[in-house]
């Protein structure tokens, strides 16, 4: 049947050509090159479970009295968009496990797309040609944390209301447009009745179709460009070895989005995630405490929390503390990931294309970087929760804000330096060893004797 | 070899197994777990099937592909580059229309940008005003007026202005406080009367409501980011992130002995905005 769609295929397209090209595609074998398939298939299961959720929710602030089975909030008012998330979790069949799922997936598939550029960074993946994919994943990282925070509001409960009052605020802290920039989203002072349903239609239509757009670019360049290789026998800057597409790769690859959607199955059937009716609806002058956010904003809630108690007056302007911590330090943190490709270029004078990866202890000075600026981004996520871990050591949140005050400015230096000098050494031991670039053939010398000679990669067949 | 294409099968069966346990668990109302571990089974045994198929019952096999679909070749290039030129040069032959293409494209840019206006209300006074007015009424969450015999010392309560309950930026705590603990300054001297206090309840940080209160210090802290203002002090900032005191709200208590406020707060509630000044 296959075979007759083909012909089919190809007497209306000529795709022989192509798919006889493309199926024997090669595509390397590591592990660290799973990372994005699992962000890939956690968006899957994204768009499968939230064209579910999204035929139960109602994006309407319209205030009504609560009469659904969950007793406690018997007679309260809320909105409709949070009583339709009750319904939903309490009321519908399946409900609950797939609005779990899709809140776990959303967790992953944030989780898999960070460690999945840290593997492309600290590989020098992003070095020529693909300085352009590099900038496409920051977007596309960019756009889910978009989707991830406008879907964690949509259900209006207290814990997501209060999110979005801070979202609020640091969005009128801007110099200028700010408070336009506000009005203009929220459709007026927050709380406005509009904003539930914008951002309903941001995260069902806009963010998504943009995802779609992007990773469509990034794979398609992928393709295009052909996936890199880390050193090995046989492997050079002229050629990649791997897995033919068919049916190895593509037969593991399946495997692997059946087996991510197990996964966040699994935490969504036993893992209870943002159980919202324990919040209560939002109420503006109500906030419960401790308030955790979704763990890929707890950076900048960390931010935040330890920012600085700036308040600028500029000839009779005012620049608030929420402007620095809340919008500067994130500018600057994506503007030094989009230039670096670009800003590691101009250091090393290296403009030549690459497509075998480096060794973190290759380039220890990358690596370092690397690793000062993802322990500045782990400080600040663990300070994004000070007020729990003052709660479990019994100290003060005031004394641990302090602490790790001190802490984000020390450690991302210390372990930048430590890391930098554990590469280096590393590095320097392995050029120790005697070189043996590829295979060495050993032949019989006419004496009977053994000599080992490197065989020149350039000149394996292909 | 067999064993393993028979594991594969084993698993297949599981899956389907795990599908129908699914469909059951959904039939009888069987709650998010049951319902879950179906899904799991049926979802997790396809995948492990797959996998397994893909690695013992499918030959590894390494194929080689040679870079060379970039960059094109040099005359690929030249012609490419050609070609541009060529349509580029047609263009240039009248360059005052490209001109003119691109004021339209402009003009038209900027044109679509206006409905964009009608996205939101235009900033207006709201930022700076609440609800409060000269003698309103201060009311609890349940809208019953509050009167100067009805807070205990050292407790605290979130207030409105008369009917207005519930209004996001009107939201007020009124502290009562025993005597001698306030330190106010001499143009704050008569906002509180009978130690009765009150402040705006959005954090001037980033205006979550300053929900938490240390009765024995008299400190109010927010507990979005952890800013804590001194009660005693006219509620400045002593810790945290926030920069500038709650505002407060002068209070009078009426003859009637219920508390009113004397006017709207003196400065805007809440978070900073460029316009404040």
């Amino acid at each position: 049947m296959i075979r007759r769609l083909a012909l089919a295929l190809d007497d209306r397209l000529g795709t022989a050509h192509f798919m006889r090209k493309a199926l024997r595609k090669a595509f390397p074998d590591h592990w660290s090159f799973m990372l994005g398939e699992i962000a890939l298939y956690c968006f899957v299961v994204l768009l499968a479970t939230g064209i579910y959720l999204g035929f139960f929710f109602d994006a309407s602030t319209q205030p009504l009295t609560y009469d659904g089975s969950y007793l406690s909030l018997h007679g309260i008012q809320m909105s409709a968009a949070y009583a339709s998330v009750l319904r939903l979790s309490l009321d519908t069949r399946a409900g609950l496990l797939l609005r779990q799922i899709h809140h776990w997936a959303a967790l992953v598939f944030l989780a898999a797309i960070t460690v999945h550029m840290c593997r492309i960074f600290f590989t020098g993946a992003f070095r020529r040609p693909r300085e352009l994919n590099w900038i496409i994943g920051l977007v596309l990282l960019i756009l889910a944390l978009g989707a991830g925070f406008t879907g964690y509001s949509l259900p209006d409960d207290l814990l997501s209301g209060t999110g979005l009052r801070i979202a609020y605020s640091v969005l009128i802290s801007v110099p200028f447009v700010g408070v336009d920039l506000a009005f203009l989203f929220f459709g007026g002072d927050f709380p406005a009745a509009q904003t539930i349903g914008r951002l309903f239609f941001t995260h069902v239509l806009i963010v998504p179709a943009l995802i779609v757009v992007a990773l469509t670019l990034h794979l398609g360049i992928i393709w295009r460009q052909k996936h890199t290789q880390f050193r090995g026998p046989g492997r050079t800057e002229n050629n990649v070895i791997g897995s033919p597409l068919w049916p190895n790769y593509a037969m593991k690859s399946v495997g692997l989005l059946f087996a991510v959607a197990a996964i966040v199955t699994a935490l969504g059937a036993f893992f209870q995630i943002n159980p919202i009716w324990l919040y209560g609806p939002y109420n503006p002058s109500n906030v419960s405490s401790p308030a955790q956010p979704d763990w890929y904003i707890g950076w900048l809630e960390g931010a935040l929390r330890l920012g600085p108690s700036w308040d600028w007056q500029i000839f009779n302007h005012t620049v608030p503390a929420p402007f620095f911590a809340g919008v500067m330090l994130p500018l600057a943190f994506f503007f030094l990931l989009f230039v670096w490709p670009f800003l590691e270029r101009a250091m090393t004078h290296d403009g030549e294309p690459h497509q075998l990866l480096d060794h973190p202890s290759d380039t220890p000075w990358r690596t370092g970087v690397g690793a000062a600026v993802l322990t500045f981004a782990i400080v600040l996520t663990l300070a994004g929760s000070d007020d729990v871990q003052a709660k479990i050591f019994g100290i003060s949140v005031e004394t641990l804000a302090s602490l790790y005050r001190i802490v984000l400015l020390i450690f991302p230096v210390v372990v930048g330096l430590l890391t930098f000098e554990f590469a280096r050494e590393l590095r320097d031991r392995r050029n120790a060893l005697p070189k043996a670039d590829g295979r060495v053939v050993i032949s019989r010398t006419d004496s009977g004797g053994f000599v080992g000679q490197p065989e020149e990669n350039t000149q394996r067949p292909s | 070899m067999t064993t393993r294409l028979g594991s594969t099968a084993v698993a297949f069966g599981v899956s389907i197994l795990g599908s129908a346990w699914f469909a059951a668990a959904y039939a009888l109302h069987a709650g998010p777990q049951l319902e879950g571990l179906g899904l799991l089974v049926a979802l997790g045994a396809l995948g492990l099937g797959i996998i397994l198929w893909a690695t013992f019952a499918i030959p590894q096999e390494q194929v080689v592909d040679i870079r060379d679909d970039y960059p094109s070749s040099r005359d690929e290039r030249s012609g490419a580059e050609a070609a541009l030129q060529h349509g580029a040069d047609e263009l240039d032959r009248h360059g005052f229309l490209v001109t003119f293409l691109m004021a339209a494209f402009g003009a038209l840019g900027v044109a679509v940008l206006f409905p964009l206006r009608s996205l939101g209300p235009r900033f207006g006074e709201g930022l700076y005003r609440t609800k409060w007015t000269p003698g309103a009424r201060v009311v609890g969450e349940n809208g019953v007026p509050v009167s100067s015999s009805d807070l205990a010392v050292g407790s605290v309560l979130t207030v409105f202005p008369d009917g207005h309950v519930g209004d996001a930026s009107s939201q007020t705590l009124l502290l009562r406080l025993p005597p001698g603990v306030l330190q106010p300054s001499p143009q704050r001297r008569d906002w509180s009367p009978q130690g009765y206090v009150a402040f705006s309840k959005v954090c001037t940080h980033a205006g979550c409501p300053v929900g938490l209160y240390r009765s024995s210090t008299y400190q109010l802290l927010c507990p979005c980011h952890q800013s804590v203002f001194d009660v005693a002090h006219a509620a400045r900032p002593i810790s945290g992130p926030a920069a500038r005191a709650l505002p407060q709200l002068p209070l009078q208590i009426a003859d009637d002995g219920y508390l009113r406020a004397q006017s709207d707060y003196t400065e805007p509630i809440g978070p900073g905005f460029w316009q404040r000044s």
